[in-house]
């Protein structure tokens, strides 16, 4: 189901996002477990009694979670309470051990930030820490033991498996105002914060393991047809949460199929169910999944095992500082320092220690009279390879050596282009019919029969003469 | 006693509690809970202007703990699993959570 274009003119999507992502600490939230859910050999090797939920298990929260989170908080603009607390959410599901998961209900670390998008401001209405519950597996038992506690386990019986590695891992939630008005701004959203959680080295972001989860509230509001530009005045009365999206591309789909099938039924006069969805990324469609009548009552209340954290403006202030240039600003200083263009800087910054190599490797480039959007260009293409370990300088000596051409006679390369054109008459009748990409192979064969470096620019004009021949 | 409590919310809560309970131990739990409301009415007649709301008794704030791994505290698998009615593979079991589609 796909949003026809009546329906995209008719109606605005309202949408807003919640992004779960597993802090990379070594220990988990509230206990001196490892963290590490993923690398882990075997299930269950990682928990004590706090992580399983027995009497006596004492939390302690991790301080490094939460000055990640407040680092996050302040990347994104976000206002820090100063004193906030930990609260316990009740409900029962076997994945999580104590019937209550510690999160943040009123006073999350960050609140009131923003995120800028292409397509306009996203606003970030608040950052909470939380635990992770464990992992459940849904299995139909194949072999058992005859023995000891597999012996109640029939074959064939359906059952789901708990691991607990995960239980307690430290987890962020970064939960955005409606603010998002297409697919596309979503997956742009989504993928700059992972790309800040990344580049500030607190996450791993693993969607496909599960260590960065994306939901989407989702609703349609009508389009003001006098006025199509007027902004909403007011939010739809009901909305629609699909969970458990775990890639960009799912989301987008999710979101484009939930405004096709929205649109049919405000189409007919009807409000979508308020409800929460499900992904299903085989058949590309969302679906309902019936929820407990009360699974909302989680009855919040302040967790008496953990005292309220308190920061002074000095200590929030002193994170700040510490706070790297971010990689939208850094991209932007390039363009105008370096002329290093947007495209390419966007793609290169990945982490905080490549960053800044390149950026050394942009000041030699600048002294030795070289162009750095032009080395930054090589790098994209990986015509030179090179990594942080490597020093800048020989990086851009290499770059010098492969951009150096050699002193070669018009005649030449044209007795080889002659040569080449004559040997590949296929790509020749394929040049002639239009197909201009051929091109790329001529210089390619060119270059190698020649067995020196020319001018690509010089090579190409000189091919095309012959061609045209 | 002037709270009353309905059956509703008896079952509402013994719900949320995920205990399964009897017509008869519905009825003492009215009892309790009625009670247990007039006691709270019985507070809220305390004059409390100029007290600071707390949700804590302790006066502790910032008790936090460096990102160090214990490995001392952490169990074993087998010791993990030691309390568990079944297990399977190193994993504790539970019936199918039927929960996807
Ligand atoms: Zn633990």
């Amino acid at each position: 189901m796909k949003t026809d274009n009546t329906n995209k003119n008719k109606y605005s999507l309202v949408c807003g996002l919640e992004i779960h992502a597993e802090l990379k600490t070594n220990s988990k939230l509230f206990c001196g477990c490892k963290n590490d859910p993923f690398g882990a050999e075997k299930p269950n090797i990682y928990t004590c009694p706090t992580c399983l939920g027995m009497p006596g298990g004492s939390p302690v929260a991790n301080k490094k979670a939460i000055e990640w989170t407040i680092k996050v908080g302040l990347a994104l603009g976000c206002k820090i309470n100063l004193f906030s607390k930990f609260d316990r959410k009740n409900y029962f599901y076997p994945d999580l051990p104590k019937s209550y998961q510690i999160s943040q209900y009123d006073l999350p670390f960050c609140y009131d930030g923003v995120l800028e998008t292409s397509f306009g401001p996203v606003g970030i209405t608040r950052i909470h820490l939380e635990e992770d519950t464990g992992k459940l597996l849904h299995k139909t038992i194949e072999k058992v033991n005859s023995a000891g506690r597999e012996a109640g386990l029939g074959h064939g019986k359906q059952v789901s498996l708990i691991d607990f590695n995960r239980s307690s891992v430290p987890l962020m939630e970064i939960v955005t105002e409606p603010d998002i008005h297409s697919a596309e701004q979503a997956k742009e959203y989504a993928k700059e914060i992972r790309k800040i959680l990344k580049y500030l080295d607190v996450a791993d972001c693993d969607m496909d393991q599960g260590g960065m989860r994306l939901e989407a509230n989702i609703s349609l509001a009508p389009i003001d047809k006098n006025n199509p530009s007027s902004k909403l005045s007011k939010l739809p009365n009901y909305k629609v949460e699909v969970k458990n999206i775990n890639s960009f591309r799912f989301m987008e789909q999710a979101i484009d199929f939930e405004m096709g099938r929205q649109a049919e039924i405000l189409n007919d006069g009807k409000v979508p169910t308020q409800e929460t969805r499900g992904w299903n990324s085989v058949k590309s469609i969302t679906f309902s999944q019936r929820t407990k009548e009360d699974s909302e009552d989680y009855r919040y209340f302040p967790d008496p095992d953990l005292p309220p954290i308190r920061y002074s403006r000095e200590n929030i202030e002193a994170m700040r500082a510490e706070l790297p240039e971010l990689p939208a600003q850094k991209s932007k200083r390039w363009a105008t320092e370096y002329g290093v263009e947007e495209r390419y800087s966007k793609q290169l910054i990945s982490h905080e220690i490549f960053a800044n190599w390149l950026e050394e490797s942009f000041k030699i480039c600048v002294k030795e009279k070289i162009e750095p959007n032009k080395f930054a260009g090589a790098l994209i293409n990986k015509n030179i390879r090179v990594s942080h370990v490597m020093s800048s300088i020989i990086a851009v000596e290499e770059f010098k050596k492969l951009s150096q051409t050699d002193e070669v006679a018009d005649d030449e390369i044209i007795s080889v282009i002659t040569d080449v054109i004559s040997q590949n008459n296929d790509a020749v009748i394929k040049f002639k019919s239009g197909d201009t990409k051929v091109i790329g192979f001529f210089i390619g064969q060119t270059m190698r029969k020649l067995g020196k470096k020319v001018d690509n620019k010089k090579l190409g004009e000189l091919l095309l003469n012959e061609l045209k021949k | 006693m002037s709270n009353k409590i309905t059956t509703a919310q008896i079952k509402h809560i013994a719900d949320l509690a995920s205990i399964p309970i009897s017509e008869k131990e519905e009825n003492s739990l009215r009892d309790a809970f009625e009670e247990t409301l007039d006691v709270i009415s019985e507070l809220q007649s305390v004059d409390v202007t100029g007290v600071e709301p707390t949700h804590q008794v302790t006066g502790f704030e910032n008790v936090l703990r460096e990102d160090i791994v214990n490995e001392e505290n952490m169990f074993s698998q087998a010791d993990a699993l030691k309390n568990s009615k079944h297990t399977y593979d190193g994993y504790f079991v539970v019936p199918r959570i039927i929960d996807e589609k």
